[in-house]
């Protein structure tokens, strides 16, 4: 079969494309964007016309995707860990209604925490619906999986969950790629009444849910995902899930391994291989590339079994990404160093590109507010949150998508008048528009600026639910008309545009002001194009 | 034939670009190969790197160990310092000389120079002029690259096949540019080596 060359997250979206979906849905999210983009640009996604497009958010994502999945159809949701925190609610009463054409959602978690708020673990969500979970270890498993995952969500007509993390989504290496399959046709769920969730029917499919619980553990131990690797020293037994396995090997130069390891890549537990394990091993080291979930589980609240190392006693660190060396410090093993980095290394922070519309309109808000001192910024998740940094020192939070009007509202409510929010236009679209409208049920005294550079910037530039949109939604969710103020946001309108910022920063109610010029990036990208596409036609 | 590679540079200065030339001549010898990357908030003119792992046996890691890269292949002077750690007793330092300044307290170049200096082994280019030479600043890093090919045990034929398919799309002109590029970093490491 052919071999490709694929980043963790292209491999799943080939997969996909192989197991026949008829649909894939997802909001940008580093590190899972990667997804979305390879089916877009895929020829054979096209051919056989599979809906590839942007959701406003990872909630609508979720429900567009279970709606596919009631039509019979196979459907995949793509999103970052914190987009999940997003689509909880669809995710987690998608396994209660159950799926009918299979239904795989991808959740990609940022250990580390590189370009993320948190280092939240996917699988205590999988864990908390109660569905099956599945962790690839490299990109050959992750396209396996994904084309598994599909099979097993028919088989047991439920949602499956496949989390990966970073570190596989974008790396690359050659993937082996099997049999496409058709899509399915159009089929209505059996039972017309599974996806009602009215309390009595809502019970009924718990219970259903409940009892599907067993057949999955059997899954997990049938699938060939979890398997024992023999060891002769059995002092001590390592339960190794996902990426870790990787690591663990790494400290094997022959590829042998030392100890007995339990090799994890789907949940809920196999619980006979685990406890294979500890039976015939002194102590336990458990690597997982996240939380110490499977950990925290042995364990048991009183700690009084046998020894469990891992995150929890300080084996390993609490909190960030496992590599092969702090695996081979857990493992007794020593490391080499290089020679350490010279004082006058620097540090290079990400910043704002040049010519970057987000700069001037920072600029101009900052001058506007110079009078009333700093700290009444909220702002939100994108590329203007580098605005915090220096030189700019524009903002004071940063804290979920859709936070910035909503934290403005409640300290406006608290007395800090004025009280200003600036947020993407992507951003807004995802989940400012509902915080918008409490501000103008509220007539709150906040200035709201939507940074509209036309795309969604941070993460390579997709194309923007809001695009074109903005004014027409702010209008009609009730700000008052003199209180929409669209700003160009170049630095020859710099003196122009701080006296608007001034005098809606007095208004005592909502105003809205949109500075709107392209992201530099696209308008970049975009130009090239046109310049080659001019070459072509000569 | 194990090769593990450190690629550094600053978001956008296209790093990614010799990754992916030496990743498609490592498949064209049958190599198994690994290349983790960096997308997303990084990219925005910050630090960047990449680990390219290339190897006859199966790879376990995405991730090198520190203390265990041959080479260090750096777009820009003080990122090729920022992963020494990583770098083997043995391995070597190719990197570009030019710097990138997008930040107040960027050091003093002659003090950068020093630094490389004090290093075992080391190839250093001005990659920007010899580019230019060849005809465009911007195959500045394929002149890296070129300094790079001595050390990655690659043919070098499976490098110019690997060039020629990179920019294929771009017409002959750039691809012939780039094969200049590439041939003039490598002369210009035979000589220094």
């Amino acid at each position: 079969m052919q071999k490709l060359l694929l980043l963790g997250d292209e491999a799943i979206a080939q997969a996909a494309i192989d197991g026949g979906i008829s649909g894939v849905y997802a909001y940008p999210g580093t590190p899972s964007t990667e997804i979305m983009e390879y089916v877009q640009a895929s020829k054979t996604a096209k051919e056989n016309n599979i809906r590839a497009l942007w959701s406003a958010n990872e909630k609508t994502a979720m429900e567009s995707a279970l709606g596919m999945s009631y039509a019979g159809k196979r459907a995949m949701v793509c999103m970052k860990h914190v987009g999940l925190n997003v689509a909880a609610d669809a995710f987690v009463n998608a396994a209660i209604t159950g799926a009918n054409g299979g239904l795989v959602i991808i959740a990609a978690d940022d250990p580390s925490m590189h370009s993320s708020q948190n280092e939240q673990d996917s699988r205590f969500y999988g864990k908390f619906a109660l569905i099956p979970i599945l962790e690839p270890s490299n990109q050959q498993e992750a396209y396996d999986m994904t084309r598994y995952a599909f099979e097993l969500s028919e088989r047991m007509r439920i949602p499956v969950l496949l989390r990966i993390t970073t570190r596989l989504a974008h790396s690359r290496t050659g993937v082996e790629c099997s049999n496409p399959e058709k899509q399915n046709d159009l089929k209505l769920p059996d039972n017309l009444r599974q996806f009602v969730l009215l309390p009595a029917i809502a019970r009924k499919q718990y219970r259903e849910l409940l009892g599907k619980q067993a057949q999955m553990e059997a899954a997990s131990a049938e699938s060939g995902y979890n398997r024992i690797i023999e060891g002769s020293d059995k002092n001590l037994g390592i339960i190794a899930c996902g990426l870790s396995y990787n690591y663990l090997l790494e400290n094997y130069t022959n590829g042998k391994l030392e100890h007995p390891v339990l090799k994890i890549g789907q949940y809920p537990l196999p619980l006979d291989l685990v406890n294979e394990l500890y039976e015939s091993c002194e102590e336990i080291l458990v690597l997982e590339d996240g939380y110490p979930v499977i950990e925290e589980l042995l364990r048991g609240m009183l700690n009084k079994g046998k020894t469990i190392k891992g995150r929890l006693d300080g084996t390993l660190p609490r909190d960030g990404e496992l590599n092969p060396v702090i695996v081979g410090y857990a493992l007794g093993k020593k490391h080499l160093q290089g020679s350490a980095v010279p004082d006058l290394v620097k540090n290079r922070p990400p910043k704002l590109c040049d010519g970057c519309a987000h700069n001037d309109a920072f600029l101009a808000l900052n001058e506007a507010l110079a009078p009333y001192g700093r700290g009444r910024v909220f702002s939100d998740i994108g590329c203007y949150t580098l605005s915090a940094l220096e030189p700019l020192e524009a903002i004071n939070s940063c804290v979920d998508m859709g936070a910035s009007i909503t934290m403005a509202i409640g300290a406006a409510d608290a007395g800090l008048v004025p009280a200003v929010a600036a947020i993407g236009d992507s951003t807004f679209t995802h989940s400012g528009m509902t915080g918008l409208l409490d501000a103008v049920n509220n007539n709150s005294p906040i200035t709201v600026i939507i940074l509209d550079n036309s795309t969604t910037g941070m993460t390579g530039g997709q194309t923007s639910s809001a695009f074109g949109k903005i004014d027409n939604i702010v209008r009609g969710l009730g700000v008052a008309e003199e209180h929409i103020k669209v700003l160009k946001p170049l630095r020859k309108y710099h003196d122009e545009n701080v006296a608007v910022i001034k005098e809606e920063l007095k208004y005592q109610g909502v105003s809205v002001i949109i500075p709107r010029r392209e992201c530099i990036q696209t308008l970049n990208r975009r130009m090239r194009q046109k310049a080659k596409a001019k070459t072509m036609n000569i | 034939m194990k090769k593990d590679i450190i690629l550094a540079g600053v978001g956008g200065q296209g790093i990614l670009s010799i990754a992916a030339c030496i990743g498609l001549a490592a498949l064209e010898e049958s190599l198994y190969l690994k290349q983790a990357e960096v997308h997303g908030m990084s990219q925005r003119g910050g630090a960047v790197q990449s680990n390219l792992r290339l190897s006859s046996d199966p790879i376990a890691s995405d991730l090198i160990p520190t203390g265990k890269a041959d080479l260090i292949i750096a777009v820009e002077p003080m990122e090729s310092l920022r992963y020494l750690p990583m770098l083997d007793p043995n391995g070597w330092i190719i990197t570009s000389i030019n710097p990138f300044i997008n930040i107040p307290d960027y050091p003093e170049m002659e003090d950068l120079m020093k630094e490389i200096w004090k290093l075992p082994r080391y190839i250093t280019l001005d990659a920007n002029s010899m580019a230019k030479d060849c005809g465009s600043i911007k195959a500045a890093n394929m002149v890296v690259l070129g300094a790079a090919t001595p050390f990655l045990g690659l043919e070098q034929s499976s490098i110019e096949s690997a060039v020629k398919n990179l920019f294929k799309n771009k017409g002959d002109e750039i691809v012939e540019l780039n094969l200049k590029a590439v041939q003039a970093g490598r002369d210009h490491a035979l000589k220094q080596m």
